[in-house]
Formats: C-alpha cells, sequence, structure tokens
C-alpha cells in the first residue's frame, strides 16, 4: 500500500493535486463565466422583458359616462367629479375601529356602514372600498388634517352618477349599479373585458343599460413602476380615457312631467310617441322611485323598501317594474278600432252595413251582454266606435273567427316585440289557436283547443288579450301614420366627445294591408269620440282636433268591477292621436284599477295633448272625470250630418 | 515629530503590516470593496453593520495571521471538542429559526451559530491530524479522518443546514484528497456523481413526484432540487427566488443597469437580496463587466492561496492553505451556481461579499490563516 511517509515523493504527489485542484477550480469558473454570459448577452433581450414586465403594470383610469340628455338638452343623467374615503381591507375588528375613529369627525351613518360591508362582500376582487362617497372639501379637508392617524384610509377620486330629475323617468332612465357575475359574464360576452377593468358600475336598466357600451367610455391606462408587492412607487406614462358618449334622447323631458305629474298618485303607465318615425316622445310608468338611491350603491334598506318586502302580494305597487313596456294588460274597448279594421279588411262589414243591437249576443248557451241596458239599436262601424258598442264586436269576432282576428291585427305589432331600446320589454299576448296550443303544451287536448264561444269576448279586448302600454301606443300611432309601423326609438342621437352626432335614421317595421280608405274612416270614427263619443267631456273646448278611444279592462276574467276592493276595479285605458289633420303625437295611457277609460286615462291624455301642442302645462294631477260613469259616449246629436260612405268599397 | 519618533511608527506600522501578505491583502481589500459597494445598494439601512462586521473581520484575520500555524494547529483538537460540544448543544437546546434549529443563545453569550466555525475548525483539524500522522499515512488514518469529519456533518445535516454540511464536507474532503487519498477511491465516485446529475436531469420528472421521498433529504430539500430542474414547477413559490434572480441577472445586460438602479433589487423581487442573493444584485446593476471583474479577483485569490499552498513548509501547512482555497472555492461556485439557476437553492454566501457577521469573519479568518502559513515560512 503506497502511503505518504516518503517526503519528496509526497510533495511531488501533492503538487500533482494542486495542479488538478487549479485546473478544476478554472474549469468551475469557466462554467460559471459561460453561464452568465449566456444570462447577460446571449438571452438579455428575454430577460430585459421580464424585468420590464415586472415593473411596470397597468392601472386603469375609468373614463367619465356620457350625459344622458332630452331632445331639448335637458340633463337627465351627469358624471360629476367627487372624492371618496376608501379604507382598505383588513381584519373586521380593525376596519371596525377605524371606522369609528373616523366617525369622530366625519358623518359616517349606519347606511353607509351597511354599504361598506357589502361593497366588501360583494367585491372580493378588490380590495378598498368607499366607507363615504362624496365628501365635501370640508370633510376632505378635515380628513386630511388627522390622516397619518390612519394607515389604509385614502381619498380618492371618482366620477359619480347624478340623476338631477330623482325620480322623474326612472324606468326610461335607468340606472347603474355594482358590476355583477352575470354582468361580467354579459361584458365578456362582448369582448369589452379589457375596458371594464375598474369600472365598479355598469348601467342595469333602462336607457343606462341599453347605451351601456356608448356611456361607458373607454378607460384609459396608467403605466406605473411597481414593487413586487404591488405598491406603486412611480408614475411612468398615461393614457388618459375617453368620455363616454353622450346620449341625446326622443323624450321631451317637459311632456314626461306633465304626464307623470297627471297620473298623481295612480298606478299606470303612458307611452306618447311621434308616428311619423317612431320616436318616443314621453315614457312613463307609475309610481316611480328615485334613482339616485343607487348611486354608489344602494343601502339594504332601500332596496327592500323598492322590493316592497314584506309587503302583502295584493298591496304591492310595484315602483321598479316598468309598467310601460314589461307588463301587459286586457286593451278593453281600445281594441276595437283595430277590430273594425279587420272587419272591413276581411270582408266581414262594409262601412255602412248596420247590425241590430238589441243589448247583447247569446252564442253557445252564454249572453254576451252589452252595456247599455235594451242594446243600442241598429250600429254600423262608425257609431260602433264612438259610442263603443259591445255587440258590434261579439258578431264581428265570431265572423272572423280568432285567426282571422290574430292575423290581422298581428301587423299593428300587438303581441309582439316592438324592438324598442329599452331592456326588459315584454311580447303579450294576441291570442290565437296556435297561441292556446302553445301556451298550455303542458295540458291536455281539451285545455289546448280554441274554442269559438272564447272569440267573443276576445273581440272587445277581453280573454285572452293582453298587450303592454307601449304596444298600444305603436298601433295607435301605426292607424295615425296610414298605416306606417315605424320601430319606437328613445335613441335620437349618440354624441361623441368630439361632439359628432350620429342619429339613426327612422326604421319602418311593416305596412299594414288593407285600403286606405277604411284606416281614414276609423280615423274619422275615433275623431269623433272626443266630439260626441265617450272623450267627449274630456276634450271639450280643446282648441285642436284628436282621436281616441277608450277602453275599460276588466282586472278578473267576467268580474265586474267592485267597490269594496280598489284593485279589482277595471283598468281604465285611453287611446288616441293628434292633431287629427296630422297627427303629431299618439298615446296610450293605462291607470290600474282606474275604473271606466273616460274616468282616469282620457284626463290624463288631455293635459299630455295640451302640453305638447299648446305648451299649456299643467301642475296637477288630472282630475278623474267622475261624471263619466258610464262607459258609453252619448249619442251623435240628431242634427249630426252623418257621413257619407260610398257603398261597396 | 523627531527622528527618533518617526522611526519607531515606521518600526511599529512594518510589525503591524508585516503579517499580512501584500498580495491576498490587495485582493481582499478590493473584494471587501465591492461588498461595501454592494450592501450600500441592496441593504443602505445594513451598511453601518456591514462596515462594522468587516472592521472587526479584519481584525480577526489580523490575529490570526500572527499567531504561528503550528500554534494554531495544536490548538485544533481543543476547538474540535469545543466545536462538536456547541453542536450537541444546538441539538439539545438550539434555538428554532425558520424551521431549522441552528442558533444557540446561552446569555451571556451572543447568539451564534457553531456549525459556521466548523467550517474552519474542520481542516484546521484534519490537517493537525495529518501532519501529525505526517509519516504514517495510510488506509487507517484515512478512515479515522472520515470519521473526524462524519460526526459533525451529521449533527449539522440534523439541524438541518444543506449549505452549511456541504461547505464542511467538502472542507474536510479537501484536506483527505491532498493528504493523498487514492485515485481510484475519488475517480469511482467523481464517475457516479457525474451519472446521477446527468441520469437526474434526464429524468428527474418521476423522482420529483410528490409521492417519491428520497432518502436521506428532507422534503423542503428535495423540491429545492427539483424547482430548480424546472423553476416554473412552482413560480409563485419555490421556483419563485431562481426565476427572479434569474431575471435580475439576464436583464442586467453587458453593462449593468447602474448602481442602485437595479429594478429588481429597487422593487423587492429579488429574495434575500444583501446575503445570498447579493450577487444577482452585482449582475442586474453592474453587468457583465462586473461579474467577470468578481470572478477575476476570486480567480487571483484562488491562485495566490494556490501558492501558498505550493510554497509551504510544512505538511499541515500545504493541507490547511489548500483546503481553505478549495473552500472559498466552493463558496463562490455553490452561490454563484445558485443565483443563476445552475445549482439548487442552498444558504451558502457569496464570499466575502455577502452581508452578514458569521460569514465574514469566518472567511476572513480563513484569509488570515493563509497569511500566517505565508509568514512562517518567510520566517523560517
Amino acid at each position: 500500500m503506497k502511503t505518504f511517509n516518503e517526503p519528496d515523493e509526497n510533495v511531488g504527489r501533492f503538487y500533482v493535486r494542486l495542479l488538478v485542484a487549479a485546473l478544476f477550480v478554472l474549469f468551475g469558473c469557466i462554467l460559471l463565466a459561460l453561464r452568465l454570459y449566456s444570462l447577460q448577452v446571449k438571452s438579455y433581450a428575454r430577460y430585459h422583458k421580464l424585468a420590464e414586465d415586472n415593473r411596470i403594470s397597468m392601472l386603469p383610469i375609468v373614463p367619465q359616462r356620457g350625459n344622458i340628455v332630452d331632445r331639448n338638452g335637458v340633463v337627465l343623467a351627469r358624471d360629476f367629479f367627487a372624492y371618496n374615503l376608501e379604507i382598505t381591507r383588513s381584519d373586521p375588528d380593525s376596519m371596525e375601529k377605524t371606522i369609528n375613529d373616523l366617525s369622530e369627525f366625519i358623518a359616517i351613518g349606519p347606511k353607509d356602514r351597511q354599504r361598506f360591508y357589502n361593497f366588501l362582500r360583494d367585491n372580493k376582487r378588490l380590495d378598498s372600498a368607499p366607507i363615504r362617497t362624496r365628501l365635501s372639501d370640508e370633510e376632505v379637508a378635515r380628513f386630511m388634517g388627522q390622516r397619518y392617524r390612519f394607515v389604509g384610509v385614502d381619498v380618492k377620486e371618482g366620477w359619480f352618477r347624478n340623476y338631477p330629475n330623482g325620480a322623474l323617468g326612472s324606468h326610461l332612465i335607468g340606472y347603474i349599479n355594482r358590476i355583477n357575475a352575470d354582468d361580467v359574464k354579459k361584458v365578456e360576452e362582448r369582448g369589452e373585458s379589457h375596458n371594464y377593468h375598474g369600472s365598479i358600475y355598469i348601467g342595469k336598466s333602462g336607457v343606462e343599460s341599453t347605451y351601456e357600451a356608448d356611456l361607458h367610455g373607454i378607460t384609459g391606462r396608467e403605466h406605473v413602476e411597481n414593487t413586487a408587492g404591488g405598491k406603486v412607487v412611480r408614475s411612468l406614462k398615461t393614457d388618459p380615457a375617453t368620455q363616454g358618449n353622450d346620449i341625446e334622447l326622443s323624450i321631451d323631458f317637459e311632456l314626461q312631467k306633465v304626464a307623470e305629474t297627471a297620473f298623481g298618485e295612480r298606478r299606470g303607465a303612458l307611452v306618447a310617441i311621434d308616428p311619423t318615425n317612431g320616436e318616443v316622445l314621453a315614457l312613463v310608468s307609475m309610481p316611480t322611485f328615485d334613482l339616485n338611491l343607487f348611486v354608489g350603491g344602494i343601502s339594504g334598506q332601500d332596496w327592500n323598501m323598492l322590493n316592497e318586502n314584506g309587503v302583502p302580494a295584493n298591496k304591492q305597487n310595484k315602483p321598479l317594474l316598468n309598467r310601460a313596456v314589461a307588463s301587459s294588460y286586457p286593451p278593453g274597448s281600445t281594441f276595437k278600432p283595430f277590430m273594425a279594421l279587420a272587419g272591413l279588411n276581411g270582408g266581414k262589414r262594409t262601412l255602412t252595413q248596420k247590425i241590430n243591437d238589441p243589448g247583447g249576443f247569446p252564442f253557445g248557451g252564454h249572453y254576451f251582454k252589452d252595456i247599455k241596458k235594451g242594446g243600442h239599436g241598429p250600429v254600423d262601424m262608425y257609431r260602433s266606435i264612438v259610442v263603443s258598442c259591445n255587440t258590434y264586436y261579439y258578431m264581428l269576432a265570431n265572423d272572423l273567427g280568432i285567426d282571422g282576428i290574430a292575423r290581422f291585427i298581428s301587423q299593428f305589432g300587438l303581441g309582439s316585440l316592438t324592438g324598442i331600446d329599452i331592456p326588459d320589454e315584454k311580447e303579450g299576448v294576441l291570442p290565437s289557436a296556435a297561441w292556446k296550443r302553445r301556451y298550455f303544451a303542458k295540458g291536455g287536448p281539451a285545455a289546448q283547443k280554441w274554442y269559438a264561444g272564447e272569440t267573443i269576448s276576445v273581440g272587445v279586448g277581453q280573454g285572452y288579450n293582453a298587450y303592454t302600454p307601449l304596444q298600444m301606443a305603436l298601433a295607435t300611432a301605426t292607424i295615425a301614420n296610414d298605416g306606417k309601423r315605424m320601430r319606437p326609438r328613445v335613441l335620437r342621437a349618440v354624441i361623441d366627445s368630439q361632439g359628432q352626432r350620429q342619429e339613426p335614421p327612422p326604421e319602418l317595421i311593416n305596412e299594414v294591408s288593407g285600403n286606405p280608405e277604411y284606416m281614414a274612416a276609423v280615423r274619422r270614427a275615433m275623431d269623433d269620440v272626443t266630439r260626441f263619443g265617450t272623450a267627449a267631456r274630456t276634450f271639450a273646448n280643446a282648441p285642436y282636433r284628436s282621436g281616441g278611444k277608450t277602453g275599460t279592462a276588466q282586472v278578473v276574467k267576467g268580474q265586474q268591477y267592485d267597490k269594496n276592493n280598489e284593485r279589482l276595479r277595471d283598468h281604465s285605458w285611453y287611446i288616441a292621436y293628434a292633431p287629427s289633420e296630422q297627427p303629431k303625437i299618439a298615446l296610450a295611457v293605462m291607470v290600474e284599477n282606474g275604473g271606466f277609460g273616460s274616468v282616469s286615462a282620457a284626463p290624463i291624455a288631455r293635459q299630455v295633448f295640451d302640453a305638447y301642442l299648446l305648451e299649456k302645462r299643467t301642475d296637477e294631477p288630472a282630475p278623474e272625470d267622475t261624471g263619466a260613469e258610464d262607459e258609453e259616449g252619448d249619442d251623435p246629436p240628431s242634427n249630426m250630418v252623418y257621413p257619407d260612405f260610398e257603398e261597396g268599397i | 515629530m523627531n527622528r527618533r519618533g518617526r522611526f519607531h511608527i515606521t518600526r511599529l506600522f512594518s510589525a503591524l503590516v508585516r503579517p499580512l501578505d501584500p498580495h491576498l491583502m490587495a485582493i481582499l481589500a478590493a473584494l471587501l470593496l465591492c461588498s461595501v459597494v454592494l450592501i450600500a445598494s441592496a441593504a443602505p439601512d445594513r451598511f453601518d453593520a456591514q462596515i462594522m462586521y468587516i472592521s472587526l473581520s479584519l481584525l480577526g484575520m489580523w490575529i490570526v495571521a500572527i499567531i504561528p500555524t503550528r500554534r494554531l494547529l495544536s490548538l485544533a483538537p481543543i476547538f474540535y471538542v469545543i466545536g462538536v460540544a456547541l453542536l450537541i448543544a444546538v441539538d439539545m437546546f438550539g434555538t428554532i429559526s425558520k424551521g431549522a434549529k441552528r442558533w444557540l443563545e446561552i446569555s451571556p453569550f451572543p447568539r451564534m451559530q457553531p456549525s459556521e466555525i466548523m467550517k474552519i475548525v474542520m481542516p484546521l483539524t484534519l490537517a493537525w491530524f495529518f501532519q501529525k500522522r505526517e509519516h504514517f499515512i495510510s488506509w487507517k488514518e484515512f478512515q479515522f479522518a472520515v470519521l473526524l469529519l462524519v460526526g459533525p456533518a451529521y449533527l449539522i445535516a440534523k439541524q438541518p443546514d444543506l449549505g452549511t454540511t456541504i461547505l464542511v464536507c467538502s472542507s474536510g474532503f479537501f484536506v483527505i484528497f491532498f493528504a493523498g487519498l487514492w485515485w481510484r477511491l475519488i475517480i469511482p465516485v467523481a464517475l457516479a456523481a457525474l451519472t446521477a446529475i446527468l441520469a437526474f436531469s434526464f429524468y428527474g420528472g418521476e423522482l420529483c413526484q410528490p409521492d417519491v421521498k428520497w432518502p436521506g433529504l428532507h422534503d423542503y430539500q428535495k423540491e429545492r432540487i427539483c424547482t430548480l430542474r424546472d423553476p416554473d414547477r412552482d413560480p409563485r413559490g419555490k421556483g419563485f427566488h431562481t426565476i427572479q434572480s434569474t431575471i435580475a441577472i439576464g436583464s442586467g445586460g453587458f453593462t449593468g443597469k447602474g448602481w442602485k438602479q437595479g429594478t429588481q433589487t429597487h422593487l423587492s423581487f429579488l429574495p434575500e437580496q444583501h446575503t445570498d442573493f447579493v450577487f444577482a444584485v452585482l449582475s442586474e446593476e453592474f453587468g457583465l463587466i462586473g461579474v467577470l471583474t468578481l470572478l477575476g479577483l476570486y480567480m487571483a485569490l484562488l491562485a495566490r492561496g494556490f501558492m501558498i499552498a505550493a510554497s509551504a513548509s510544512t505538511l499541515g501547512g500545504k493541507l490547511l492553505a489548500a483546503s481553505m482555497t478549495m473552500v472559498f472555492f466552493t463558496y463562490l461556485f455553490v452561490n454563484i451556481g445558485m443565483v443563476s439557476g445552475i445549482l439548487p437553492v442552498v444558504g451558502v454566501p457569496l464570499p466575502f461579499i455577502s452581508y452578514g457577521g458569521t460569514a465574514v469573519v469566518s472567511l476572513c479568518l480563513g484569509v488570515g490563516i493563509l497569511m500566517g502559513i505565508r509568514r512562517d515560512k518567510q520566517e523560517r
């Protein structure tokens, strides 16, 4: 065995090992140098980019939301700049303590606290939440003086929505609220996720929702240098946000106010349309609610109040429901002009053909009664509208058959979506045999079959009939516009941040087929409703001529109004257009449980027409015309020259 | 001041300076300057502390340098016994920090880490042993040397402290190697190790499955090695250190981002940037130029170490000098390898640069030993 015991040999051996070690060291150093060369020179570009990505991040700059204005420039919704007091998320005890300390010199109410905790709960992705929104300058100054005491509390600036008119036009304008999971999905579908980084609010209803894409604006980007922990060190570059487009509505807000005022405390809806182009002039749903409740997140208390939690169903007023587009009602006698057109154009009646009204119509063992005891006697089409004769339409409905009615009347858009630019529109029901099969698909064949007896009450706007006030207004506008049905729209123009206007052109949906003479004849009859007919008292002394038709719709099928239960009282309808010579406005008014059309609905229409045509504003609710306790109008005066119609047209 | 006074001062000065090897001193000064510059950037609040540690280290170095090597060697067994006793004490009463039991707190002594002492004591003891048995080195001596090495190494590995274990083991191994351990033993082991490394880089995926246990290593040590193979395995967790330090090095480029301009350094992307990862700071702020300068300084230090070993007059001095030099190399290779992502993350500081009292002191003591060996030869 070799050993280390020969000194000279040992030394020689040691030098060899030293040399090996030195070579090993040299090899190691070269290896390191190569590795570093490869990192720092060959892959420099890649690592440079990684380091830049590390240190630079983008912070969103939320854009100012566009304004909503009416056709005359009246501001309905606007953004303003204000300061929020925000608290960074931490453990509940220390947040509570912070809030208590803050409330010593800044007003923080229980609502603010609740909203703060709700916000934190609902927005897990955000690490701070506003405890107070819209601080006054004085409050900001007071906080700044105490700021050193509050770690994790900061004043942040931001845009706030404001609805200067409060509860006026609330269903139409809509509100914004915090983005929820559904909204996130919708935004993703639109491919706009990148534009909503930093956005907290989104349009939830009304125009705020329909034109969200226009109103939102383009989010800006601030490039900042940040630490590994995400703390911002300094700002590098800013791409400013582009403010949202302004939305100019076709609404005449003065008219909207008059209409809402006219309703008073009553529930109901009104839609007024310019028949020539489909522009919606007023869209009312009563009762309303204050849009500003939603700004900065609605409090639980307010939300419960608006949803009427705890209120029995038969006492609910449903203020959030947009009755004008999202609720349908049987139209009652306002259906008759459309029935008359169906009968004339379907060849089942002529203009002068008279039927005899003995006071009702027997069918299938049931006697369908007219309102007027003993009947109207001989009634032609003109008189059937003016005095609102039921028997005429019982018979006509029977002659036309349900599918004949549905086929013709569908041309007015009843029972189908109008395509208005307001969300949550409902279709309503234009009954037909096919509809009943579909609707009772789960029932047996007996439930699905259409019975001829069911057709009779459809003729007077009862039965399965159900239409939204918007559909009735549009159908009326179609009559007023000689059968041309224009797409109803509340948008008049989109105005971008440069002031460029974009106006959508009026859109013709369809033209009702049939003889124009018949349309003219029905209009003449409707014109005389306001002179001699069911609405004559309401429109007495009007300096313009208008056409209209009253309607009274039973709330519960076959049940007449019960004085003891207000909620069972009939719905009051009035459809109208004015001026008769060349209609500029067509509308439908519906007053829930308002009784006869001439009692509640027609006086509201009168105030709206007066305001629109005469600029005569009334700041009072429209009076109930209690004198008109009868569905029928007076018969035309005996000295009236009966319109002459040529036979056989 | 008169001539006589000046004469006295000159004599005093030369007496103070004589033990110091001017070459080593110059290289060390340059390295410590690098340290000061980098700590000023990476951790300005620790700058003063580092200056203090450096002063203390230089004092320690000077004291060791004036002690004759044979005296130092003769004290080795005592140091060894104390060292082992302290390691056992750590095992029994040590303080746990970051999941490892490494520290000993016995008042009134300052908090200390006995394993650090073993980095110096181990080569000293083995060199003393081989010097004592200079003419009888054979199989039995190597067996005994290995025994001396394994005991403390086991205690340190148990703490656990992989970095120090590696350094202590390698320091002992270097002494045994230079004492003449047979090539026929070394070469197969080296080949086996090489094969293992290659095999791991090809088949590591299966070995890194979570349910595979590695004998003798803790799970976190296994994770570190597996993370090295594939840093993206856990980019936010264990791979984060390696990924971020590699980015820091790579983004430094040729000339670096400038002193105190490193974005990875100053925006807290680097972990332990003033201690184990200080090399990344150098690479980021001074680029390839700075890195190669540092490597050059290290190579000069190692070359000087080998020269001292070659010219040492006794076997103990030769073994001590050669193994000390190799320990310096092990430090720098493991550290730079780890920071640049070719070795797993083990807690080994960058020699003479990283912030921290114990490491700087023990390394400077090592330099002091080299200087002592150099002086021994001069004085003989």
